[in-house]
C-alpha cells in the first residue's frame, strides 16, 4: 500500500511528496527501510526495489509488516543534489526537527513522528561520491549494546563502532535511538551509482533479520556473512599529503599490507609522481578514494586493523 | 600593520590557497576578526576591508593602543568567493561546521585547525556571521549561552539587538562555541546582508566593531555609544511561518515595528496572481529578520519578530 506521509507545497504548481511503500499487515512487528536523505546516494534505491520484489513475491509468509521510504529527500534526488535544493542544507544535520520550525525542519519533525515506535529503522547511505565503502553498518557507542546484534543479521562486512560526536546528535539515526526507536545506518559502494552486488547482500541481510524477528517464513539466503566488528582493532584514515591526480588505486575491500601502495598522487601538469601513498598498517581497505582529484587533507583510504 | 598568511595550500590546478591575516599592534593577542567564511558572505568581506582601511588610518595617527594586538581576517575562504559557491570549493563541506579542526584531517579540517591555532587565546572573537536562509537582520550581536558568555561586553558594539540563544548539537563545531570553550569572549555580528552589499548596514557594523574597540581600551577612537541594545533570547522571537506556498509580496521590511494584526506579506498565485494568503502579524514588535526569496514554499520561515514584554 503505497502512502504519502509530507505533501507540502512548492511555490509554482507541486508538491513536496514523500511517500512510502507498507507491506504486511499490521498485527505484528514493524520494520522501516529509509534511504535517499542525501540526493546523490543511491545504492539505497536498488535495495528498496528488490527487497520489495521478494516480498511481494511470497506476502502470505510476511508477519507483520514492512515499510520502505527510498527518497526522503526527494528533490535532491530528483536533481542529483546531495543536500537539499534551495537550503544547501545536508539533511541528516537538522533531526529531530521542529514542527514550529521552516518547511525542512518541519518535514523532519514529520519524518520522525512516522517512524517512531518501529521495531526496527535502517538507514541506507552510500558514502559520497567520492569515496567507495565496502558494505558495513555504523552504530554509535551509546547504543552499540542493543544495535550490534541486529547489524550482525544484516549480511555486511564490518560494523564500525564509533565515538558518540556532539555533532551527530543531529542524525536522523540519532534521533531514532534516542526515543527508542532502533535504527541502523547502513553505508556501502558510492554516490550517483548502484552497486547491484552490494545491494543482493544487502537484502539477504534484511531477509535473515526478518527471519530472525519472526516475521519471515519464506525462502532464506544461503549464507550470511560475519562481519568484522571494529572493537577488536582500530581504524586508521590515510589523508593526502599533496594535491593532485589519484592514478592506480587499489581496489576497495582488499587485505593490505603495511608499505602497499594503495594509490599514486600525481601532477598532470609535469608528468611526475608526488605521492606514492602507503598503507601505515596491515589490514582491510574498507574505504577507498574513487574521485581522482584531490586536495591536501583530502580522504583517500581507510584501513581496519587490528592492535 | 603587518600582513602574513596564516595557511597556504596547493590545488591541483587552481592558483594557491591563501589566508591573509592583517595584524595591527604589538602587544598581546586582544582581539582577532573573522570575515567571511563562506563563498557568499560578500557584505562580511566588506565590513572586514573596511575595518582594514580605518585600523590602517588609525595605525598612521597612532591611535592603536600600546600592548594590543589586533588580528583581522577578511576572509578564510577565497576560493568559493572566487566561484560563488557557499560552501567548500571541492566537497561541499562547510568550514564553519569543522572547529576545532584537526591537522591531519580533511581539507577543511585542515584549514579549521590552523584557523583555530591562530586566533585561539584571543582576549575578544569577533566573527562576520550569516544565515543559511536568504533574507536581511536588523544588524546584531549573537552570543552563545555556553555558560562562558560576555553578555556586558556585547552591549560596547552598541547595536540595537543582542540575542542570546543555547547551542544545539551541530553548533558545538562552530568557530564561535570552540573559541568559547577555549576562553575567548565571542561574539557573531550579523551584518544585515550577506550576498549583496548594503553600504548603510555595512558602515554601521565596521563603527560598531571600532565603537567596541575604543570601548575596550584596544584603540584610541572616542565615537557615540551607539544604540542601548535590547537583549533577548529565543523565547522572544516570535516565527511567523507560510500557510500557503507561491510569489512572496512583502508588505513590510527589516527593522519595521509592527503592531499585532499588521499585514506583513501576501502569497501570490503563481499563475492567477491573486492573493491566496495574507499574512499578519502575531504580536507587537520589531521586525529582527525578513526572508527575502520571491517564491516561497509553505511553512517557510518568512518573519523573526522581536516581541518586547507588556
Amino acid at each position: 500500500m503505497i502512502q504519502t506521509v509530507i505533501s507540502e507545497n512548492l511555490p509554482v504548481d507541486e508538491r513536496l511528496i514523500i511517500k512510502k511503500n507498507s507491506i504486511g499487515n499490521k498485527d505484528g512487528k514493524r520494520v522501516c527501510i529509509v534511504t535517499g536523505i542525501h540526493g546523490d546516494e543511491l545504492e539505497g534505491q536498488y535495495v528498496c526495489y528488490e527487497l520489495m520484489r521478494r516480498l511481494k513475491k511470497e506476502s502470505h509468509q510476511l508477519k507483520g509488516r514492512v515499510e520502505i521510504y527510498p527518497a526522503l529527500n526527494p528533490l535532491g534526488v530528483d536533481s542529483v543534489t546531495r543536500a537539499i535544493p534551495t537550503f544547501d542544507l545536508d539533511m541528516n544535520r537538522i533531526f529531530p526537527g521542529n514542527p514550529d520550525g521552516h518547511m525542512i525542519e518541519y518535514v523532519a519533525h514529520r519524518i520522525i513522528e512516522d517512524l517512531a515506535g518501529a521495531d526496527l529503522v535502517i538507514d541506507i547511505h552510500s558514502s559520497n561520491v567520492y569515496l567507495y565503502e565496502i558494505p558495513q553498518a555504523r552504530i554509535s557507542k551509546t547504543f552499540s549494546d542493543k544495535l550490534m546484534p541486529i547489524a550482525e543479521m544484516l549480511n555486511l562486512d564490518f560494523i564500525w563502532v564509533h565515538d558518540a560526536a556532539t555533532v551527530l546528535e543531529s542524525t536522523i539515526a540519532h534521533s531514532l535511538n534516542s526515543i527508542g526507536t532502533p535504527t541502523v545506518v547502513v553505508e556501502m559502494g558510492i554516490g550517483m551509482k548502484i552497486t547491484k552486488e552490494y545491494g543482493d547482500r544487502l537484502v539477504d541481510g534484511i531477509i535473515n533479520m526478518l527471519d530472525k524477528f519472526g516475521m519471515w517464513g519464506g525462502n532464506l539466503p544461503v549464507r550470511i556473512k560475519q562481519p568484522i566488528i571494529s572493537t577488536v582493532g582500530d581504524v586508521c584514515f590515510i589523508n593526502a599529503n599533496y594535491s593532485g591526480v589519484i592514478i592506480n588505486p587499489m581496489p576497495h575491500s582488499s587485505r593490505v599490507c603495511k608499505g602497499d601502495v594503495l594509490c599514486q598522487i600525481v601532477s598532470s601538469l609535469t608528468g611526475e609522481v608526488l605521492e606514492n601513498v602507503e598503507a601505515p598498517v596491515d589490514g582491510l581497505l574498507f574505504t577507498m578514494r574513487s574521485y581522482p582529484i584531490v586536495y591536501e587533507g583530502s580522504l583517500l583510504a581507510r584501513i581496519f586493523y587490528k592492535q | 600593520m603587518k600582513q602574513c598568511d596564516i595557511f597556504t595550500m596547493k590545488s591541483p590546478f587552481r592558483d594557491d590557497y591563501r589566508i591573509p591575516g592583517f595584524y595591527f599592534g604589538n602587544g598581546d593577542k586582544t582581539v582577532a576578526i573573522i570575515g567571511a567564511m563562506r563563498g557568499n558572505e560578500v557584505q562580511q568581506l566588506f565590513v572586514c576591508s573596511q575595518l582594514v582601511k580605518n585600523l590602517l588610518a588609525l595605525e598612521g595617527e597612532g591611535k592603536i593602543n600600546p600592548n594590543v594586538g589586533i588580528l583581522v581576517i577578511p576572509t578564510v575562504n577565497p576560493y568559493s568567493l572566487n566561484i560563488h559557491k557557499r560552501f567548500w570549493a571541492m566537497d561541499n563541506t562547510d568550514i564553519n561546521r569543522m572547529f576545532p579542526g584537526y591537522d591531519q584531517g580533511e581539507t577543511t579540517q585542515r584549514i579549521a585547525a590552523a584557523l583555530f591555532e591562530t586566533v585561539r587565546g584571543y582576549e575578544y572573537g569577533i566573527q562576520l556571521s550569516s544565515y543559511y536562509l536568504n533574507g536581511n537582520f536588523v544588524p546584531h550581536v549573537r552570543v552563545m549561552d555556553t555558560g562562558y558568555q560576555d553578555l556586558e561586553s556585547a552591549k560596547s558594539f552598541g547595536l540595537p539587538f543582542i540575542y542570546e540563544y543555547e547551542p544545539k548539537p551541530y553548533d558545538t563545531t562552530l568557530l564561535n562555541y570552540n573559541w568559547q570553550i577555549f576562553d575567548t569572549k565571542a561574539f557573531s555580528i550579523y551584518s544585515g546582508s550577506t550576498d549583496v552589499i548594503n553600504k548603510d548596514l555595512a558602515k554601521q557594523t565596521w563603527l560598531s566593531i571600532l565603537r567596541f574597540l575604543h570601548a575596550k581600551g584596544i584603540i584610541d577612537k572616542p565615537m557615540h555609544g551607539g544604540m542601548v541594545p535590547f537583549k533577548f533570547r529565543n523565547e522572544m522571537l516570535s516565527t511567523v511561518v507560510s500557510r500557503q506556498s507561491g510569489i512572496l509580496y512583502p508588505k513590510c521590511d527589516v527593522a519595521q515595528n509592527v503592531k499585532k494584526g499588521d499585514l506583513l506579506a501576501e502569497v501570490l498565485s503563481p499563475y492567477m496572481g491573486e492573493t491566496i494568503d495574507s499574512i499578519y502579524s502575531p504580536v507587537t514588535g520589531t521586525v529582527f529578520f525578513a526572508h527575502h526569496t520571491p517564491l516561497i514554499h509553505q511553512h517557510s520561515r518568512i518573519f523573526q519578530i522581536v516581541e518586547y514584554p507588556e
